[in-house]
């Protein structure tokens, strides 16, 4: 096929992303208002260690749960897979298109980053009693790759000089992979503090926290390698490995808000509710590194490419 | 990771009627406790704000100058709080530096807690392992337990029908680790600012560069670099090649690739050797690096006076208006021009296209090159001793211009010469070259800096990733009981110590059929 065919169908297959994730949302969202009251999921816990639901009341009886509502959670299921089949196809045919690493812009980066995203909800929910999830993670993919047509698109071309290195596979990947594990986890750090203590079709507090903890701490080290491997290939091309450039700040910022939120989590007075608080600081420090200092700050890291 | 004390001793607002040894050390607990590394953890963050906000000079220090430009009143108020020199202000450099210290606070003692704790047995078997969180009852025997788990690497002591095992020391290893790497880290860093230096210089083709300070057009050494030890490398720069996006596509003109041909010396006695420079490719010359940062046009002109005598001969580097079209901007001074100096404003047009009454270029690469000229003579001022910049005419009131101004005068391409006005003498346009910008840097702090963000991030999968558990073993009537327990959160012990029962008593039955 001819790069521009190619390009083409990467752009078509965003768009089938989108409605399949939106189909995935609907489904995850039915199964989650129609489905039954987590009082079970403490036998379907994340980890077996007590936690302080097991403190709970025992809950209010709740009304019947409408049969269909698992077989919506798994429409919305195999809507995500297939989402994500048509994501991945989309980056791949971009990636043979303009024959580089498909992330050298910021409309290839944020679809590579929600790519990474549902990968990362996939695979727990593979492991994990985590569906509920889904209908957070669907919306956000849906309209994250909304936001990257309408407003991010960029023509499938060439990149400058400076972005041609193997170190956009090292450091832009390592970026791009802790991005989507962080979406993951504040996903589920904006669900803990939207449940009030009780029954709820949600999962307990406890297990929310435990969750976006564990994926923070995977997502973390993988930002820390992000940022350090940054710092090589700006030693590679600006004759710096620091050198404050905005990106850099909003790097460190998050970095060290993140840093913060794993040193709250083992303070006391700051574990709960404190700490799950701080991580969706950092989270909005790693958006705004994404979003405002591309469009907003610029710097040496002007390789969005939007007009 | 705080001891319980120092919270109580913070939230008391600190002790009454204790003496100065009182004093300093409630202080030290205060500072190092866990609650002040994480505010001065959010102070940190913080206060790199601004320094994304604000332009700073260790940046780009053209945009400072700017700033204060346009709003001198306003700059010079940031100024005063250091917001133009954000990462090296004496409040960033507090934050970071208290931060330190409370991380040394906590190290110290922790590491000697640690080798402690690495030291120490495991504690003995509880009287009642079905208490514990994770529990089974297997088949198999003491013996062949203890084997098991001193073969998987457990720290195993035995005692009257019990056996106890721990693992997972590596966590609290990695992090120390991890917080040891990042004080090394600062240290290489401030290493690398006292003794490293960098040096920005602009070279034109057929030019050579070698690395003195008087060589550079912006040099900025650490405070313990002298110029004897700039590294004695130079170079002639032989050719300069860019190719761009070509016309048709939404990046027309966007570069492509960019490379310089050097001719270098690593020292005045060593062979020349051939280097092409690219952007992610830097020129390594004992250990001080030359990185490619920008390219431009050279155009080169032969002047010659009103007397008649060549008054300059040679190639001006242009400034880049815009790097979409590599339109550039130079100045031309001519002091050796008589009767009169002369002096020229450029405009350089690397592919020149008519627009109306105007020109244009539309294309980076020097497909089409010419030159607007617009000539000036009198008294450059040269000779009065204050510096000047060489891109600029501005501020030299002694200087007419010669003839008409227009604002689009014709343009010279390549061959042409114009005489000029009154008699005041003749400039031809001979050629274009290129030129480049490099820089230079030596920074000794860079390999002790990757070595210790290897480290952290070592440091950091350790601390995060393993967990500290235990698991305790005791005979009961056919068989055996086994416990377990994690004493950190997360991980996923309840999975790890299903597999591990099921080993053990895999094990145990090996072991009886070797036996029979």
């Amino acid at each position: 096929m001819s790069p521009d065919r190619l390009a083409t169908l990467s752009d078509q297959l965003v768009l089938a992303a989108i409605l399949l994730y939106l189909a995935a949302m609907i489904g995850y969202a039915l199964e989650l208002a129609f489905g039954r009251v987590t009082e079970t999921v403490k036998e379907r816990r994340l980890a077996t260690v007590g936690g302080p639901s097991d403190d709970l009341p025992d809950p209010e009886p709740t009304p019947e749960p409408a049969s269909w509502a698992p077989k919506a959670g798994l429409i919305g299921t195999a809507a995500m897979w297939l989402g994500w089949v048509a994501n991945v196809s989309a980056t791949l045919t971009r990636g043979l298109a303009v024959g580089r690493w498909p992330w050298g812009n910021m409309y290839e980066f944020v679809v590579a980053m929600l790519l990474a995203a549902v990968t990362v909800f996939l695979l727990l929910q593979l492991r994990y009693p985590v569906r509920f999830l889904g209908a957070f993670v669907g919306v956000v993919a849906a309209i994250g790759l909304g936001f990257a047509v309408r407003v991010l698109y960029t023509q499938a071309g060439p990149v400058v000089p400076a972005l041609d290195s193997y170190w956009v596979a090292i450091h832009v990947t390592a970026a791009v992979a802790a991005s989507g594990l962080f979406i993951v986890g504040a996903a589920a750090a904006g669900l803990f503090l939207v449940r009030k203590e009780g029954p709820s079709r949600l999962p307990s507090r406890a297990d929310l926290e435990r969750l976006a903890h564990r994926v923070i701490v995977i997502a973390f080290p993988v930002w820390t390698f992000a940022v350090i491997s940054g710092a090589l290939w700006a030693d590679k091309a600006w004759g710096r490995y620091w050198g404050w450039d905005p990106k850099e700040v909003w790097a460190f910022i998050t970095w060290v808000a993140y840093a913060a939120y794993l040193h709250a989590r083992a303070t006391a007075g700051w574990k709960g509710k404190a700490a799950m608080i701080v991580s969706l600081i950092a989270f909005a420090c790693l958006m705004f590194n994404l979003v405002g200092v591309n469009i907003f700050i610029g710097g040496l890291h002007s390789y969005a490419d939007v007009k | 990771m705080t001891l319980t004390d120092e919270e109580k001793t913070t939230g008391n607002g600190g002790p009454a009627g204790l003496g100065v040894v009182g004093w300093l050390r409630w202080g030290w607990r205060v500072l190092t406790s866990m609650r002040t590394a994480l505010i001065l953890l959010f102070l940190l963050a913080l206060a790199s704000v601004p320094g994304s906000l604000y332009p700073q000079r260790g940046v780009d220090p053209g945009a400072v100058a700017r700033y204060f430009q346009n709003d001198p009143t306003k700059a010079e108020w940031l100024d005063r709080f250091s917001l133009f020199d954000v990462f090296t202000s004496p409040w960033f450099a507090a934050i970071y530096l208290l931060l330190f210290l409370s991380l040394i606070g906590c190290v110290l003692p922790r590491t000697m807690v640690h080798l402690k704790e690495m030291r120490r047995t495991p504690p003995p078997a509880p009287r009642n392992l079905s208490r514990l969180p994770h529990h089974a009852d297997i088949e198999g025997d003491l013996a062949s337990a203890e084997a098991y788990l001193r073969s998987k690497r457990w720290r195993v002591v035995t005692g009257d029908g019990w056996v106890s095992a721990e693992k997972g020391h590596l966590r609290e290893t990695g992090n120390l680790l991890f917080h040891v790497a990042l004080l090394v880290l600062l240290v290489a860093v401030g290493v690398g600012g006292l003794f490293g230096y960098r040096g920005n210089v602009l070279v034109v083709e057929g030019d050579g560069f070698a690395n003195t300070v008087a060589a550079y057009d912006r040099y900025l050494p650490g405070s313990q670099v002298s110029p004897e030890d700039l590294q004695p490398f130079s170079f002639t720069l032989k050719d300069f090649q860019a190719s761009y996006v070509g016309p048709g596509h939404e990046k027309q003109g966007q570069p492509l690739d960019y490379f310089a041909k050097l001719a270098v010396q690593d020292s005045p006695s060593s062979p020349e050797r051939e280097f092409t420079l690219r952007v992610n490719e830097p020129l390594e010359a004992d250990g001080a690096l030359t990185y490619l940062i920008g390219h431009g046009y050279a155009p080169t002109f032969r002047i010659t006076g009103g007397d008649g005598k060549v008054a300059f001969e040679g190639a001006v580097p242009c400034l880049v208006n815009d790097t979409s079209n590599y339109e550039s901007e130079c100045v031309i001074k001519v002091p050796d021009a008589a009767p009169d100096q002369l002096a020229f404003l450029g405009r350089f047009l690397p592919s020149t296209a008519p627009s109306g009454t105007e020109w244009l270029s539309v294309f980076p690469a020097a497909v089409n090159p010419t030159v607007q000229i617009w000539p000036f003579k009198g008294d450059l001022g040269l000779d009065a001793g204050t510096p000047q910049s060489v891109y600029d005419l501005s501020g030299h009131q002694n200087l007419k211009p010669l003839g008409q101004m227009t604002a689009s005068p014709k343009p010279m391409a390549v061959g042409d010469a114009v005489d000029l006005p009154d008699g005041a003498g003749k400039i031809e346009f001979t050629g274009v070259k290129e030129w480049i910008t490099l820089q230079t840097t030596y920074d000794p702090g860079r390999f002790p800096a990757l070595l210790a963000s290897g480290a952290a991030i070592l440091g950091l999968l350790l601390s995060l990733l393993i967990h500290r558990r235990r698991v305790w073993v005791r005979v009961r009537d056919g068989g055996v009981t086994v416990g377990g327990l994690t004493r950190t959160e997360g991980g996923d012990f309840g999975e790890e110590f299903a597999e591990l029962t099921k080993a053990l008593e895999h094990h145990a039955r090996a072991e009886v059929k070797d036996v029979s």
